[in-house]
């Protein structure tokens, strides 16, 4: 069984199910609530598969203002709300629990402008990630960041996540490419922050929202930074023996003086995977593989390979490859892209998200083969090298008796290695309920306080994506010192 | 002013600030001091300086990162990634000279607290954009961090960030944690001359939307083209609109080319190598075109488009000289002094094509009166001051610097 503890449901709540069902269908419409057993039965979990829980019932909303009347709905009932964009949080972001009503906002997807003059678009935030760079792309434009789950994963979720993807090394991720958002707060009052500008008036509410994993309210709009795409990009494909060299070998592109767009590593287990998936042409017969794209026009990306290969032949590699078509160029990214696919297919696995500073991948990524091989698992490196964001895919059998529990430990060993050496738990994935407990183990007490009063601005009665992102007790412990302090408060206006 | 609080360590930051909780007395937050000229006047009988906590802590020229205690004079810091080949990549603005006070003495801690970003903005982000991590102490005498050294980071709330630009208010910045990029090889710039503000608006968005990567876009109205340190560039007395690009030397050749090409219904550009653009680009960093004198100054944010109407407008209202950033993006705006800075005006205009404007120059009463920064909305004002609240409940902080009953 998974070990992460879920808060208990509220039994009084459970009771009114059906009151609460009907009420929303009044609020809304019938068609736009989904309480039968099958249909929430397709919103009991996220990409987190290991855990599943009914949710009370599901609302499909098409407008902000119907957005608005649910939440208002629900804070004056006391009930709890999860957010769901497209439902491929790893971390189990948009995992619902039984006395909660998720909001999906997957039915909000549209453009709404595209201004190219000005590089901006505003869309619905239901959209996915990749329909935003396909509807931009007609004026050779793109939206920057690109999680691997593009095809999938909603706006929404990108902002609540503050999702990144291959190629923020030079593009930056969610939060450096979003200009300003329309939200609804838990009161049902609907919000904008930001808009077509380049810089935030008054304090940046926009950083705080975004990564606020669905606890500062939902979503609805977003105005995002569009970029022109480059003339052209080319990837080149460098085989080392040894992790080692291959993380050298980053270390002196970038201290080179080159900033490529995308710098992706994969080890011998995670290339052989993806190879038979995807028949990249990866080379087999290397321990470390690192994919290196850079952009321009034909000449730039020629002289850029060019010196990134005499970079790289100083380390002996075993392979260089550069890209020689648009059809290799997309096989040798699909493979990567499909790295977590290919590798569910021969296995479960749990995926990890830590951040390390670059200097400390050779340690590291020994240390996480001796922390699998302890707990008799094995292991996949996948990760961004550029800017240091791991992602191991520990494998297990979820059908052997204990095995979960043993990938979960491993996974927690990870992380708490990654943090040691100056990194952090989570790079793109987020917190939720996955990486909870491990927050102390990057956080003191007063840094975990400081959040939660922030938290208590925007949702102090704690409705909005409850058990997620803060151990519990640091929650129960910040709402006993904010209850505190409101007794003072109102004991010191008594008085006066 | 009678007392500046110097805190040498983090440690001695925490006990002063306890202190001064303790004693509900609030202080006037500053690092070097050079933009103390701007915001509302704060009313605190003390004065605290970051300027005695002062060192680069973390570089690492291959991770593409450093870490500097707040009060290190950011000089020292573009000095040191210099001497790597690399630097900041938002080329923060020096309000310094605008403000009457000597360039280059601003530091690290200041520039993240203020967000100040240069005309790199367009290509490569904000300073808030490449704050990765910070150590501070708020307003309840507490020590905490916030964010990390790694590019990627999304464990809990992004609190770093959201402390960017909010100018000494929330917390004091003990130490910040920050990305930097190589510096390019080699640079140069296309000005075209003669231009209108609508046509040069129009260029310089047409650039950026080419696949070039444009590191800079700038717009002088003639006014503002005269008082140009190059001789060459002011003897054309004419507006000027400079286009910047910055990459290796051939690529410098070839994309110089290719814009020229793109670009050759605006007009035969003059071209300046890399020696001229440094100094340009430079003395675009310190406003040097709107030097400190009796007039207002103000800085607005709006759509590129919407810039040369924006202007307009308020011209209709009273004689200014504009500078346009970012395509436009951002207009730094000269007007005449007086009573209320033409505050009502100006918002006005705003208001009707969008975006927000903040005071940077006026004298102390003036700044008494009018709001300084852009007013908000009433849910907006809320969380402002809930975060106000959260962090600083005692006020303690430059009170009323960006609004008045915060």
């Amino acid at each position: 069984m998974p070990s992460i503890e879920l808060p208990a449901p509220d039994a009084p709540v459970l009771a009114r199910r059906n009151e609460i069902v009907r009420d929303l269908q009044s609020l809304i419409g019938a068609q736009a609530v989904i309480a039968d057993d099958d249909g929430r039965r397709a919103f009991e979990t996220d990409a987190l598969t290991a855990y599943r829980r009914m949710p009370l019932a599901v609302v499909l909303p098409s407008t902000t203002e119907e957005v608005a009347k649910v939440l208002k709905y629900c804070k004056a009932n006391g009930i709890k709300v999860v957010a769901r964009g497209a439902g491929t949080s790893l971390s189990g972001g948009a995992l619902p629990s039984e006395d909660a009503i998720v909001i999906g906002v997957s039915k909000m997807n549209k453009v709404l402008e595209i201004d190219y003059e000005n590089r901006f678009a505003r869309v619905e935030a239901g959209i996915t990630n990749l329909a935003i760079s396909e509807a931009v792309g007609r004026g050779g434009f793109f939206y920057a960041p690109d999680p691997s789950s593009q095809i999938a994963c909603t706006l929404a979720g990108n902002i609540a996540m503050n999702s990144g993807g291959a190629h923020c090394l030079k593009y930056g991720v969610t939060v450096n490419n979003v200009l300003g958002v329309k939200i609804v707060l838990i009161d049902g009052e609907i919000v904008e922050i930001g808009g077509p500008f380049l810089e935030p008036e008054g304090y940046d509410l926009l950083a705080l929202i975004v990564g606020s994993e669905g606890q500062f309210g939902i979503v609805t709009e977003a105005t995002v930074r569009i970029l022109r795409a480059a003339e052209g990009a080319r990837p080149m494909m460098i085989g080392f023996e040894s992790s080692a060299k291959a993380g050298m070998c980053v270390a002196r592109i970038i201290g080179s003086g080159i900033i490529p767009v995308a710098i992706e590593f994969m080890d011998r287990p995670a290339i052989k995977v993806c190879e038979e998936f995807a028949k990249a042409g990866y080379p087999l017969d290397v321990e470390a593989l690192l994919i290196i794209e850079v952009e321009g026009s034909e000449e730039e990306i020629s002289d850029r390979l060019a010196y990134i290969s005499s970079i790289a032949e100083e380390l002996s590699p075993q392979a260089i490859v550069v890209s020689s078509s648009p059809a290799q160029s997309a096989r040798i990214w699909k493979g990567r892209k499909a790295a977590f696919g290919a590798v569910g297919r021969i296995s479960d696995y749990y995926c990890m998200d830590g951040t390390i500073p670059l200097t400390h991948l050779p340690h590291v990524l020994e240390k996480i083969s001796e922390i699998c091989a302890r707990h008799g698992l094995k292991v996949a490196n996948i990760f961004h090298a550029g800017d240091g964001n791991l992602h191991p895919l520990v494998m297990y059998d979820a059908n052997k008796p204990g095995e979960t529990d043993k990938a979960e430990e491993a996974g927690a060993e990870i992380l708490k290695l990654c943090v040691s050496v100056g990194g952090c738990l989570t790079g793109e994935h987020g917190v939720g309920i996955e990486k909870r407990d491990l927050m102390r183990v990057q956080f003191s007490d007063t840094d975990l306080a400081v959040q939660l009063r922030i938290k208590a601005i925007f949702d102090p009665d704690w409705l909005l994506n409850t058990g997620k992102v803060f151990p519990l007790d640091a929650v129960a412990a910040a709402m006993e010192r904010r209850a505190t302090e409101l007794q003072r408060a109102a004991g010191t206006a008594a008085a006066a | 002013m009678d007392e500046i609080l110097k805190p040498a360590t983090e440690w001695e930051l925490k006990s002063m600030i306890s202190a001064l909780a303790e004693r509900q007395i609030p202080a006037e937050i500053i690092g070097a001091g050079s933009k103390r000229g701007v915001g509302r006047p704060v009313s605190a009988p003390i004065a605290l300086t970051t300027a005695g906590m002062r060192g680069i802590s973390l570089y690492e020229p291959s991770e593409l990162v450093m870490s500097a205690r707040a009060g290190t004079p950011l000089s020292q810091i573009e000095a040191e990634l210099a001497s790597r080949g690399q630097m900041l990549p938002f080329e923060p603005i020096d309000l310094g000279p605008a403000l009457g006070a000597p360039a280059g003495i601003q530091t690290i801690g200041a520039v993240f607290a203020t967000n100040m970003s240069g005309a790199r903005r367009i290509a490569l982000g904000s300073a808030r954009d490449y704050l990765l991590g910070l150590r501070a102490v708020n307003g309840h005498g507490e020590f905490f961090k916030s964010g990390g050294r790694v590019m990627k980071n999304v464990t809990g709330y992004d609190v770093a960030r959201g402390l960017s630009g909010s100018w000494g208010t929330l917390a004091v910045m003990s130490e910040v944690t920050f990305k930097v990029l190589p510096l390019p090889d080699d640079v140069a710039t296309l000005i075209f001359p003669g231009l209108t503000d609508d046509l040069a608006v129009e260029l310089m968005c047409m650039a950026v939307g080419l696949p070039f990567e444009v590191s800079g876009t700038v717009h002088l109205p003639e006014g503002l083209a005269r008082r140009l340190k190059q001789a060459e560039l002011r003897s054309e007395k004419k507006p000027l609109t400079a286009i910047r690009i910055e990459n290796f030397t051939r690529s410098i050749s070839y994309r110089k080319g290719r814009l020229k090409e793109a670009l050759v219904a605006f007009g035969e550009p003059i071209e300046l190598n890399l020696e001229k653009s440094l100094q340009f680009w430079s003395d675009m960093r310190r406003l040097s075109v709107l030097p400190y004198d009796a007039t207002h100054l103000w800085r607005i944010s709006t759509s590129p488009k919407m810039a040369p109407k924006l202007v307009d407008d308020i011209r209709r209202h009273m004689p200014v000289e504009a500078f346009y950033d970012w395509s436009g993006g951002l207009v730094w705006l000269e007007t005449p002094a007086s009573a209320d800075a033409g505050t009502a005006d100006i918002r006005r205009a705003v208001a009707i094509h969008g975006g927000h404007a903040t005071l940077i120059r006026a004298d102390h009463s003036v700044r008494g009166m009018v709001d300084v920064f852009q007013p908000q909305s009433p849910a907006t004002e809320r969380l402002t001051r809930g975060l106000k609240d959260a962090f600083d409940p005692l006020h303690l902080f430059n009170p009323g610097r960006m609004y008045a009953s915060m």
